[in-house]
């Protein structure tokens, strides 16, 4: 495995329209609005929660990106993350439990011009659709998966999930989770991402620019989002609210890119170790199908073509 | 794909994308597809299954035919819903129907489930494959607005939405949430009602006279042999004994199963003496003819569990007590 480019320089390029210092002009309009399905608002996450937050941040990369948003599409599984579809200007998809990963699978190979964003919560990505993750992975379909890891099934209630910390309280774990939880960038470097990444709410500018920089890469990549739940996790666990969030992820969190991902587990407490600890090049599968496709078949292989939408 | 819910799930991906896409699957694997055949059914995305049933239930008997799946087909997704369902009885109707059964699916913009069984699915026979320029596709019906005019869910006359693909500007949302016209979660009554009632509403001209079915010696019938799929054959050489006997046997054959002929069956019910509905499982379309005769004639179910044929001479002795 070669590691590149590990260096995040602290500042993102670009200017931040919305400071505008002294009063607020009465048409003045948040930056990220043209981003978002105004028509939505308000959205429906909790105060103090941090999914909001990430869709800034992804709306900051999708500018620094320089994406043309027509061909950007975005598929969320179920679940509060799972919501992030619904409120995002792009062509978007709020499939079913789990399965958001297969979707954008079918997506990305009928229509390979699309920039395919997976966008989903670490119940929905991890425990249902945990297998289409791993095998995507091991493929190294084309499509960028941003997980945000609020350590909880939040939508139903604060339920223990694959990426509960031990030692916690959950809604099913009233005496402490005992289960031993996944390490997701792990599980992604094993399964054969081409890019594995983590961060926290805390970690916006950092977050911004691994976002804006995986879709920019080809090939599966991975990032992880620590978040907080305050109404859930935070709550039970005595973690205080949002900014105690902020606070606790500030004094935690250590930079440590390449880090290998084996000693980057989450526990309740301890440190958080983020950063970018993965960036390969392999073959993607639509590389391979196509290599395939031409050494067996010669000028017999046609790929297939897109439906016109004038047809 | 890893499993029957991704391969069920991705195939939709590929409609949204561009594609006509469809998947393969029997006996377990249908079972785990049903959730994503509601998500077709609510998000009206153009797919095709096919099931090559097997006897269950669970593991059931792998490469042995049944019928046992036919009531799944039509409910076994969690809600109200409608789909289409064909069962072809040969390799011919096989390419025939499938090709019938993506056209439905761009009409309807509904799921259509092709519905084999074993031996339909592993049988070999002569099959004329015609030129492409001779097959009658029906294309996706794109809409022709701008995105500034257009609504996702907003239904033309027919009660059919136009269809878009990702990638083209008009920056959709699609949903498993029940949703207005935009396509937005609105999940209320009225809602609810509107767009639930319509799923079901949308195939009414499917229902009223376009059902496809295959009928023999109708005028004259006093029994009616309902079946289909591979059961069709074997009752086909019943309905020969039972014409050798002086019986005046008929033959209706079911091939769009889903929605069901039921205006067939009530017209005939209104003079026939019975109908004889054997199928390979112990008495699930038998169920719909009986609802359809409404008591206006005998219905007799030729059960059996699965894991052969009919003997034709079983069906024969219905047809024969059926007449009496």
């Amino acid at each position: 495995m070669t590691v590149a480019t590990l260096e995040i320089p602290g500042e993102i390029p670009g200017e931040i329209p919305g400071e505008i210092p002294g009063e607020i002009p009465a048409d003045a309009r948040n930056p990220v609005e043209p981003f978002l399905r105004m028509d939505r608002m308000p959205h429906i996450w909790c105060p103090g929660c941090g999914i909001g937050t990430t869709v800034n941040c992804f709306t900051r990369a999708l500018l620094d990106s320089r994406a043309n948003l027509d061909k950007v599409a975005i598929v969320s599984g179920i679940g509060c993350t799972g919501r992030v579809a619904g409120y995002a200007n792009l062509d978007s998809f709020h499939t079913t439990h789990g399965r958001a990963i297969p979707f954008a699978t079918g997506l990305k190979l009928a229509n390979p011009e699309l920039q395919v964003v997976v966008y989903s919560g670490d119940g929905d990505l991890f425990a249902i659709g945990g297998n289409h993750f791993i095998h995507a992975a091991r493929r190294n379909m084309d499509i960028k998966v941003i997980c945000v890891n609020n350590l909880t099934y939040a939508m139903t209630g604060g339920q223990t999930g694959p990426a509960t910390p031990g030692q916690t309280i959950s809604a099913t774990s009233p005496y402490g989770v005992f289960e031993p939880s996944f390490n997701l960038v792990q599980l992604a470097e094993a399964a054969g991402a081409a890019y594995v990444a983590r961060w926290t709410t805390y970690h916006v500018k950092q977050l911004s620019r691994s976002m804006a920089e995986v879709l920019n890469k080809k090939g599966f990549c991975f990032i992880e989002v620590l978040s907080p739940c305050p109404t859930l996790y935070q709550r039970r666990n005595k973690m205080g609210d949002g900014l105690e969030a902020m606070k606790f992820y500030k004094q935690v969190s250590k930079v440590r890119n390449g880090a290998p991902t084996s000693e980057c587990a989450l526990t309740k407490a301890g440190e958080i170790v983020v950063g970018k600890f993965v960036d390969r090049d392999r073959p993607d599968y639509l590389e391979l199908l196509k290599a395939q496709m031409t050494e067996s078949l010669g000028e017999r292989y046609a790929e297939p073509e897109v439906a016109c939408s004038q047809c | 794909m890893e499993d029957e819910l991704a391969a069920s799930i991705a195939i939709q991906g590929a409609v949204w994308g561009g594609a006509k896409a469809f998947t393969v699957t029997s006996g377990p694997g249908f079972s785990l597809m049903m959730e994503h055949i509601g998500y077709a059914a609510i998000t009206e995305t153009p797919c095709v299954f096919v099931n090559v049933q097997r006897g269950g239930p669970s593991t059931g008997l792998p490469t042995l035919p049944a019928q046992a799946d036919m009531m799944q087909a039509r409910w076994g997704s969690h809600g109200d819903y409608a789909i289409i369902a064909l069962c072809p009885n040969s390799p011919q109707e096989c390419f025939d129907l499938t090709i019938t059964g993506f056209n439905l699916a761009e009409e309807f913009r509904v799921p259509v489930l092709m519905m084999m069984d074993e031996c339909v699915g592993h049988m070999t026979e002569k099959v004329i494959i015609p030129e492409a320029s001779d097959i009658a596709i029906t294309p996706r019906r794109f809409t022709s607005k701008t995105p500034e005019d257009f609504r996702l869910f907003e239904p033309r006359e027919d009660l059919v939405p136009d269809m878009v693909k990702a990638g083209d500007g008009y920056r959709f949302h699609v949903t498993g949430l029940t949703h207005d016209e935009r396509g937005y979660p609105s999940m209320n009554v009225e809602t609810q009602d509107g767009l639930v009632r319509r799923l079901q509403d949308k195939l009414k001209p499917f229902s009223n006279g376009r059902a496809l079915c295959e009928t023999e010696h109708l005028e004259d019938a006093e029994v009616v042999v309902v079946s289909y799929g591979i059961t069709s054959r074997v009752a086909q050489r019943a309905l020969q004994m039972a014409r050798q006997q002086g019986v005046r046997a008929g033959k209706f054959r079911i091939i769009s199963a889903w929605p069901f002929p039921e205006r067939h069956i009530q017209e005939l019910a209104g003079r026939v003496k019975a109908f004889v509905v054997p199928e390979l499982n112990l008495g699930q379309m038998v169920r719909e003819v009986e609802r359809s005769a409404a008591g206006k004639c005998k219905v007799m179910a030729v059960p059996h569990a699965g894991g052969s044929v009919h003997d034709p001479e079983t069906i024969l002795k219905a047809i024969l007590e059926a007449a009496r």
